[in-house]
């Protein structure tokens, strides 16, 4: 029986757990802190010494951490890249704009367990040598501020934060900065133009990658609250214990969203790769099944922006057989094990974790049409083939899905989202284009037919 | 949250960018198929040397990749999206050295998106740096592709008012359509209304149907100008340019985004609707209200001057000019131009004459007035060639001279606060000293106590510098030249119409010591005569020397006599001129 693993959202439900400080010290908290700041440098066999923070730092690589903001990066990776010989300060930013449609786990660390988060941040912060950090909340989550900046006032308190944290000689502070209000604030480069008081308008890179020219033209780290929790139980649990967790490459747990026509919506934290779409979706302790007479017809398995799967698809994955070669398989759907490279191999991704789940109720041309909206009201506008299409797609939708459809409006679809994807400054583009590609060319049948009844409709009124 | 960030899947960049560079400058690539070999480094818009983009490259292999956004004296923005090219880099092993052809040649692995492996992935060639053994393909189909598709893009939303824009001819929408766009457009929605005929400021009206969003026009405020006047507002397609307030688009400079407006979307109130382009004829030239010698090209037509627009020289203006030089113009085509000779003859008054009546009366007094009894006030808006026949002139008298300063306000970009474009000119050829105006007083005594008896003036109403109408009446010739009545002309007892530098050639020496040429766009009204051609004259009739009748030939002979233009040929002062020691 699939379960969750609750690592990260440990004591968040349990009755009488409060986001205040001492419930979180009575619960162990602050305690990888005193672990690293404790550590000695050690002695390699060629007579280098590696920092504490250098162990950290490659512990966090070795435990295969992948980012849980949605592109799935190596966390050690993206901190290895940082430029420490500019002499110019690292500074580290919390993404913590959680704005993808479909998700909401990132809130329920900042409202249930803030200090968990700070912690994670305090040990990120610290193995990178950052002496300043940004938490960037999404505007919306005004509650999510308060907590979070009752927390940090809390740890200044016990000097976790400020100077000299717990005589160690190590300086750090780190403010709450809100959003405004765009869903184009969690792209990072756009998330530091606004930070930096601008308009979010993201970076082209190259040149502006920010571990080199980041915040303030600085290197920078950007990494999505759950990332930045899973360090704090990596430094705890050591770094093999933790890949021990999920499934190779696809290591630790994560914290996914459920939504859509399930019969429970709600938020599971799983070891990652341990638990199928399937059993996500219809195992009591997950989604507990669709509504009684309902039939599945398509997940969108990793928040708005990734390709959705139809029921009844199946996949080639990589897997060993009984003679320990690799060979690939065929993969149902259901069966696909919810994992970054699973789901990357069935032509989707895990993005922000978020699944939504769509019964035989539901109208596919309607459904996109719906995200069309929200990605055209979202592109920040900056570059020409997303503005214009982002909109153009939009526009094309909502007369589908007026009476005025065309059955040539398939194809004209597709063309103007092949036309955004891979060409724009941020990820956007693909954010804006995944859905109306792979919704039309899944079902492209729904398209074609609702476009030729409205045209036979409106041949029949002349 | 969202989309596998393309871009992060790549973390060999940042990573590069730590490396130190190869020992060798150059880099070898290939362009459609050509090798090439192109500077490693080359200067970016503040003229620091930077990695050579693949536009720069493409451009050094003599390919334009078209672009909107990217202006080479601008910060790269990346936006526009349309200069995409398709490109591949060699191919490397899992020891990271390159894989091989059967010939020994690197094998090339197309960039491709990384989640479709089948579909090319442009990199955008203004902001996308070379690197050894890269292959650019301008002109491939998956270029022409992305090069179309953003055309498109651009136009669904795009008004086409073609033909009563004033961009039509100069517009990159309608250049870049023609050259690589698609006959049809698949758009059957409805467009986006924006605001048209927007009052941004004192001097410009914008479209904002027209606009592409390529944000020259706000980078130009704000990082060349330093004024955050421009900003965007909105989102998305609904995106529009804006100033913070209505009408707070007003520096000194902002007359420049209409020329970098690679659409008509900015216009300028002075110019919209006066001229179709196409009609005008286009001459090299300078601006003249300060001692910044912007370099200017004039649109002209029909003897008309309909505006003036910055032209490059990276040693004066890079490509820009102020709003005051470049609306500095009107007065050319005045009506109450001195457009006759005048001869003021005794109870008859001032008398319309020919120029041989008026040159041979004055070469007359002039050969028979005595040394040290004659001035010349001569006007740092002259041209060189000029003042040094001044000079010449003042010589055989050993007459004082002197020119007049005009001070002002500069600025921090161009202005200059010397308001004479010519002041170094009067000091080189020794018609001033250091100080401009240090000898007007001391011709005001003269006057004043009856030595100089004949005072020639150009250019100047020296009324107003401290030599009255009433000194003026003491006088017993006053011979000027000029180009607009005023109370020193209606005093003379000799008129001379002159021209504007418009209407003839010559050159001035800036602020910096740059001695730059300009040429003629427009005839002068009337009898007015460049002021160069009739003091030759002059100089021959009075000193006798024969000097050349051409301004090459006049300058080169200057350059000759004068020791602070030692080497200097008209020929070899280029369209950008040449700087010396002052
Ligand atoms: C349009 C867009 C929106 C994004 N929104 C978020 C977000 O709300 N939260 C987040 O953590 N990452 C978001 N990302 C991903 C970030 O750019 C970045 O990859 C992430 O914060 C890195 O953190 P990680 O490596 O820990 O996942 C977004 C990306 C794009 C392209
Ligand atoms: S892809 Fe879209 S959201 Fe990203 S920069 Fe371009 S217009 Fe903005
Ligand atoms: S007004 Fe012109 S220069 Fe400014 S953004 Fe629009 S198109 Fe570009
Ligand atoms: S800076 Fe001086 S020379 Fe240049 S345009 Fe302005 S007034 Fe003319
Ligand atoms: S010229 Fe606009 S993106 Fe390169």
């Amino acid at each position: 029986m699939p379960q969750e693993h609750r690592l990260i959202l440990k004591h968040a439900d349990q009755p009488g757990y409060t986001p205040d400080m001492e419930c979180y010290l009575r619960h162990g908290g602050y305690d990888a802190l005193k672990k690293v700041l404790a550590l000695a440098p050690k002695d390699l066999p060629d007579g280098k010494k590696v920092s504490p923070q250098e162990q950290v730092r490659e512990d966090v690589k070795s435990s295969g951490l992948r980012g849980r903001g949605g592109a799935g990066f190596s966390a050690g990776i993206k901190w290895s890249l940082v430029d420490r010989r500019s002499g110019k300060p690292i500074y580290l930013i919390c993404n913590a704009d959680e704005s993808e449609p479909g998700t909401f786990k990132d809130r329920q660390i900042i409202h249930k367990d803030p200090h968990q988060l700070i912690e994670g941040m305090i040990l990120s912060c610290w193995a990178n040598d950052v002496k300043l950090a940004y938490l960037y909340i999404r505007g919306e989550m005004p509650q999510g501020a308060k907590l979070l900046n009752k927390a940090l006032d809390e740890a200044r308190t016990k000097n976790f934060l400020g100077k000299n944290i717990l005589g160690s000689g190590y300086d750090l502070e780190i403010y709450v900065h809100r959003g405004a209000g765009a869903y184009i604030c969690g792209e990072e480069t756009g998330l530091i133009e606004s930070l930096e008081g601008k308009r979010a308008y993201p970076r082209i890179k190259p040149p502006y990658f920010p571990a080199v020219l980041g915040l303030y033209m600085c290197p920078t780290i950007v990494n999505n609250v759950e990332t930045l929790c899973h360090v704090k139980h990596i430094v705890n649990m050591g770094p093999a214990e933790y890949a021990k967790l999920g499934t190779p490459n696809n290591t630790g747990t994560r914290i996914v969203s459920l939504s859509g026509d399930v019969k429970r919506p709600g938020y599971f934290e799983i070891e990652v790769g341990k638990v199928t779409l399937g059993e996500l979706i219809n195992d009591p302790a997950f989604g507990g099944g669709l509504r009684e007479g309902r039939k599945l017809k398509a997940v969108i398995p990793g928040g708005s922006s990734s390709k959705i799967l139809k029921a009844g698809e199946t996949f080639k994955l990589n897997r060993k057989g009984p003679d320990g070669q690799m060979a690939k398989v065929d993969v149902s759907l259901l069966d696909l094990p919810y994992d970054f490279d699973s789901l990357m191999a069935a032509g989707t991704m895990s993005g922000s974790g978020a699944i939504i789940v769509l019964d035989d109720t539901r109208d596919i041309v309607e459904t996109l049409a719906n995200l069309a909206e929200f990605y055209a009201h979202e592109s920040c506008g900056q570059c020409t083939p997303c503005r214009e299409g982002a909109l153009w797609m939009s526009k094309a939708l909502h007369r589908m899905t007026h009476g005025e459809g065309r059955k040539a409006d398939a194809d004209y679809l597709l063309h103007i989202a092949q036309n955004i994807q891979g060409r724009t400054i941020c990820a956007f583009g693909e954010a804006a284009a995944w859905p109306v590609l792979s919704f039309v060319k899944k079902f492209k049948e729904d398209f074609e037919t609702k476009g030729a009844a409205d045209e036979a409709k409106a041949a029949a009124k002349h | 949250m969202s989309a596998p960030a393309t871009t992060e899947a790549k973390p060999a960049s940042p990573a590069a960018a730590l490396v130190p560079p190869p020992p060798s400058d150059k880099i070898k690539i290939k362009v459609d198929g050509r090798e090439v070999e192109v500077p490693k480094m080359m200067p970016d818009w503040q003229g620091k040397p930077q990695p050579t983009t693949m536009l720069q490259a493409c451009h050094l292999a003599g390919h334009e990749v078209p672009h909107y956004c990217y202006h080479p004296k601008l910060p790269i923005a990346g936006n526009c999206r349309m200069c995409l090219v398709e490109f591949g880099t060699p191919q490397l092993g899992p020891d990271r050295k390159p894989v091989l052809n059967e010939d020994g040649t690197s094998k090339i692995a197309k960039s491709v998106l990384p989640y479709e492996p089948t579909t090319p992935r442009g990199a955008i060639a203004c902001a996308t740096p070379i690197s050894p053994g890269m292959e650019i393909y301008p002109n491939s189909p998956a270029t022409k592709q992305m090069r179309e598709a953003v055309l498109e893009s651009l136009l669904i939303n795009h008004p086409l008012d073609c033909p009563i824009c004033d961009q039509a001819g100069e517009c990159k929408l309608q250049e870049y359509s023609v050259q690589h766009g698609q006959a049809e457009s698949r758009f059957v929605e409805q467009k986006v209304h924006k605001p048209k005929a927007v009052d941004l400021g004192p001097r410009i009206v914008l479209d904002d149907e027209r606009c592409v969003l390529c944000t020259r026009c706000i980078r130009f405020t704000k990082d060349i100008v330093g004024d955050d006047a421009l900003g965007i507002v909105n989102r998305g397609s609904y995106n529009t340019i804006a100033a913070w307030a209505e009408g707070a688009f007003d520096n000194n400079y902002t007359l420049n985004t209409v020329d970098i407006c690679p659409v008509g979307a900015l216009t300028s109130k002075d110019f919209r609707f006066q001229m179709r382009v196409w009609f005008m004829k286009e001459t090299k030239s300078l601006c003249t209200s300060c001692g910044t010698g912007c370099n200017i090209v004039v649109g002209s037509r029909e003897e008309k001057v309909y505006r003036y627009e910055p032209r490059q020289n990276d040693a004066v203006n890079s490509t820009w000019m102020c709003d005051s030089g470049r609306l500095n113009y009107k007065w050319i085509g005045r009506a109450d131009r001195l457009q006759k000779c005048g001869m003021r003859i005794a109870e008859r008054g001032m008398l319309e004459v020919a120029w041989p009546t008026a040159l041979k009366a004055i070469s007359a007094k002039l050969s028979s007035a005595p040394t040290g009894s004659v001035a010349v006030i001569a006007s740092a808006r002259q041209t060189t060639e000029e003042l040094w026949l001044l000079a010449k002139l003042a010589k055989k008298f050993n007459a004082l001279t002197d020119s007049i300063a005009r001070n002002g306000e500069g600025d921090k970009l161009l202005v200059n606060s010397d308001k004479n474009p010519n002041s170094n000119g009067s000091r080189v050829t020794g018609i001033a000293g250091p100080q401009l105006g240090a000898n007007l007083a001391k011709i005001a005594d003269g006057i004043r106590i009856g030595s100089i008896k004949t005072l020639i003036v150009f250019g100047e109403d020296v009324t107003k510098h401290g030599i009255g109408v009433d000194l003026l009446a003491k006088l017993d010739t006053l011979i000027v030249s000029d180009i607009l009545p005023n109370a020193t002309t209606a005093a003379a007892h000799f008129v001379l119409p002159g021209c504007a530098h418009v209407e003839k050639r010559g050159t001035f020496v800036n602020v910096k010591g740059r001695v730059q040429k300009f040429m003629r766009a427009v005839e002068a009204p009337g009898d007015a005569r460049p002021e160069w051609e009739f003091l030759h004259e002059l100089v021959h009739h009075v000193t006798g020397q024969n000097g050349f009748s051409t301004i090459e030939g006049l300058f080169n002979q200057m350059a000759r006599e004068v020791p602070g233009f030692a080497g200097l040929e008209w020929a070899k002062l280029g369209d950008t001129g040449v700087t010396v020691q002052i």
